[in-house]
């Protein structure tokens, strides 16, 4: 019994000098138990946005959804009016100048990609990188301004007269030219997209192994033989994923194709008539809409746009898994 | 490979000028750009820009005051909710975050980076605007803010990866808290690298036109509080451009050229700093 209690005493004893310790061991633990909660919160805030904004879009699409199901995507009347709403014009212009604009883009990229990751000497290389970098930086509503302004009547004067000139045969260069247009559009679309395509691939190309590189080069290659033969087709999933998350960026433009893409719901097969976007419409029409369809409607392209761009992202990111790229720039 | 040594040269130099090319068409527009908007709006940019409210349709002179302070004061709202959110987020990635969570939370990150900005301004017009049944300042600040998260979060959990662990293990082995040793140690060595992010953060959402168009919508005056409508510097440029008056496109050349100072400049100074800082630390 006397040793029970005496060890009971001692086991006593040792709790109140443990908690003594443990009460400031435990006030540094709680600091560190606040800090994972807060930090954890704030994380979680960020799912909470995610999900939040996908749910609002379904949301307050859902009478445009009800209305008229799946037909409106491939519907192209598009009359506020007398509430029917087609959604096809505005995808088949977001399509059509996306694409073009990375037809244009990618050789220009690329080749500058290639440049300044492997031809160029370092130096030379790193200014010329960080001058692309401001380019990309420069904001959207100023390449829209431009594009009214010196591009579209630059494309009027000079480029279109020669592209009819020598494809005026094909049904894509045909019809009247008012200076707004799928063309124009895309061409401001491919000038803004360049510099993340370049800065991307860049930085694939320069993540490839020197092992890559040297293997080729102990056979006596020049330099554009190891760009070429070892370095690109290493790299050429990262590159795809740079064109991807190029893509999902030009999908989404709003303000510069907005001002020079003419605005008119209609399809065309020529490029050079005027069009109009997805994100366009929604820019030019939301503060506008009447009626809870139309607003509905108005959201439900915001939806679509959001579900594209969400699953081009993801492939791009699939892609470029492999691929040390900084998460800055993406 | 087969061919003889002369011709696989001819074939590299070739292919070095054309690449050059291409490297020199991309920079030559940054520089056109930046010349054409510093010819015309510096032309067109006076004291009144500055100082005075927009003019009356129909009326010329008068200047951007209004969208200057608007601008300024959805920056600073957009700061007070993205910065603190992402900024945690990442410390929470960077140093407690393991498992599902966190990549549940990169994964929505990613997600939330990649929505295009006019659906963002949908997104806080059904969030905020609907509710409060009108255009605001808080609105346009709430939607910058979001847009800041997604940045704010990778720049600062990359920053923080790129502190030595030896630091982690030192902190911990005089005796800190792991609380203690990220704030005092590990987020102030990575200070420099958080806060240029940040500042590239800010000059990418200053430019943001998309968002504002349905949340803070746009106001011929000053507006006051945070309650009401807001001018900005972004919004007035694309209405100036797309109107169809001489007088306001000299304006949206003003406006432009101050944007594109503001950004640029910003731009520059951060990724200076953050160039010396990555050959400092090498």
């Amino acid at each position: 019994m006397t040793t029970a209690t005496q060890t009971g005493e001692s086991v006593e004893m040792q709790p109140s000098a443990a908690s003594m310790k443990l009460s400031f061991m435990e006030r540094l633990r709680k600091g560190d138990e606040a800090a994972y909660l807060i930090t954890l919160c704030a994380a979680l805030t960020v799912a909470l946005i995610t999900a939040l904004l996908a749910q609002h879009l379904w949301a307050n699409s859902s009478l445009s959804r009800h209305q008229s199901g799946w037909n409106f995507l491939w519907s192209s009347e598009w009359d506020p009016g007398s509430e029917i709403f087609g959604a096809l014009p505005f995808i088949y212009g977001t399509l059509v100048t996306s694409v073009l604009s990375l037809i244009i883009a990618i050789p220009i990229g690329l080749g500058a990609a290639i440049f300044l990751a492997e031809m160029a000497p370092r130096k030379l290389s790193d200014i010329l990188t960080f001058l692309v970098e401001l380019l990309a930086a420069v904001p959207s509503v100023i390449f829209g301004l431009l594009g009214i302004f010196v591009l579209v009547p630059f494309l009027t004067a000079y480029v279109v007269p020669a592209l009819r000139a020598l494809f005026g045969w094909l049904p894509i260069f045909q019809g009247a030219f008012y200076g707004v247009s799928y063309f124009s559009a895309s061409v401001v679309l491919a000038i803004m997209i360049v510099p993340f395509i370049v800065s991307i691939s860049r930085e694939v190309l320069l993540s490839v192994p020197a092992s890559q590189r040297e293997a080729m080069m102990a056979l006596g290659a020049t330099k554009w033989d190891v760009t070429w033969h070892a370095v690109v087709p290493y790299a050429s999933r990262g590159i795809m994923g740079s064109v991807f998350l190029a893509l999902a960026r030009a999908l989404g433009e709003t303000m510069a194709v907005t001002m020079v893409i003419g605005n008119v719901p209609d399809v065309h097969v020529s490029l050079l008539s005027p069009g109009y976007t997805i994100a366009a419409v929604i820019a030019n029409e939301f503060t506008e809409a009447t009626g809870d369809l139309y607003i509905h409607a108005l959201i439900e392209l915001g939806l679509v746009l959001f579900v594209t761009t969400m699953i081009i992202n993801a492939a791009a990111r699939l892609l470029m898994l492999r691929f040390k790229v900084q998460e800055v720039n993406a | 490979m087969q061919y003889p040594p002369r011709r696989r040269q001819v074939i590299n130099a070739v292919m070095l000028t054309l690449t050059g090319l291409c490297t020199l068409l991309v920079v030559s527009v940054l520089f056109f750009i930046l010349g054409y908007l510093a010819w015309h709006g510096a032309q067109s940019l006076n004291w009144d820009f500055f100082t005075k409210l927009p003019a009356p349709v129909g009326q010329t002179g008068g200047g951007m005051a209004n969208a200057l302070v608007g601008s300024l004061k959805m920056l600073l709202l957009a700061s007070v909710i993205g910065i603190p959110i992402g900024m945690l987020a990442g410390i929470y990635l960077a140093e407690f975050g393991h498992g599902w969570l966190s990549g549940l939370v990169r994964y929505t990150t990613d997600l939330l980076n990649g929505v295009p900005s006019i659906v963002m301004g949908i997104f806080v017009y059904t969030l905020v605007v609907l509710p409060m049944r009108h255009f605001s300042t808080l609105a346009g600040g709430i939607a910058l803010g979001i847009m800041m998260i997604p940045i704010a979060l990778r720049s600062t959990e990359e920053f923080l990866r790129g502190v030595p662990n030896s630091m982690r293990e030192s902190g911990l082995a005089l005796g800190a808290s792991k609380a203690q040793t990220v704030f005092t140690v590990i987020v102030p060595s990575a200070l420099t690298g958080i806060v240029t992010g940040i500042m590239l953060n800010l000059a990418r959402v200053a430019g943001e036109t998309a968002p504002l168009l349905f949340t803070a919508f746009g106001n011929q005056f000053w507006s006051k509080g945070i309650n009401e409508p807001t001018a900005s510097l972004p919004v007035m440029i694309f209405n100036y451009a797309i109107s169809p008056y001489e007088d306001w496109h000299r304006q949206a050349w003003a406006a432009g050229f101050v944007l594109l100072m503001a950004v640029l400049l910003i731009n520059i100074v951060a990724r200076v700093v953050l160039q010396r800082g990555r050959r400092v630390s090498r």
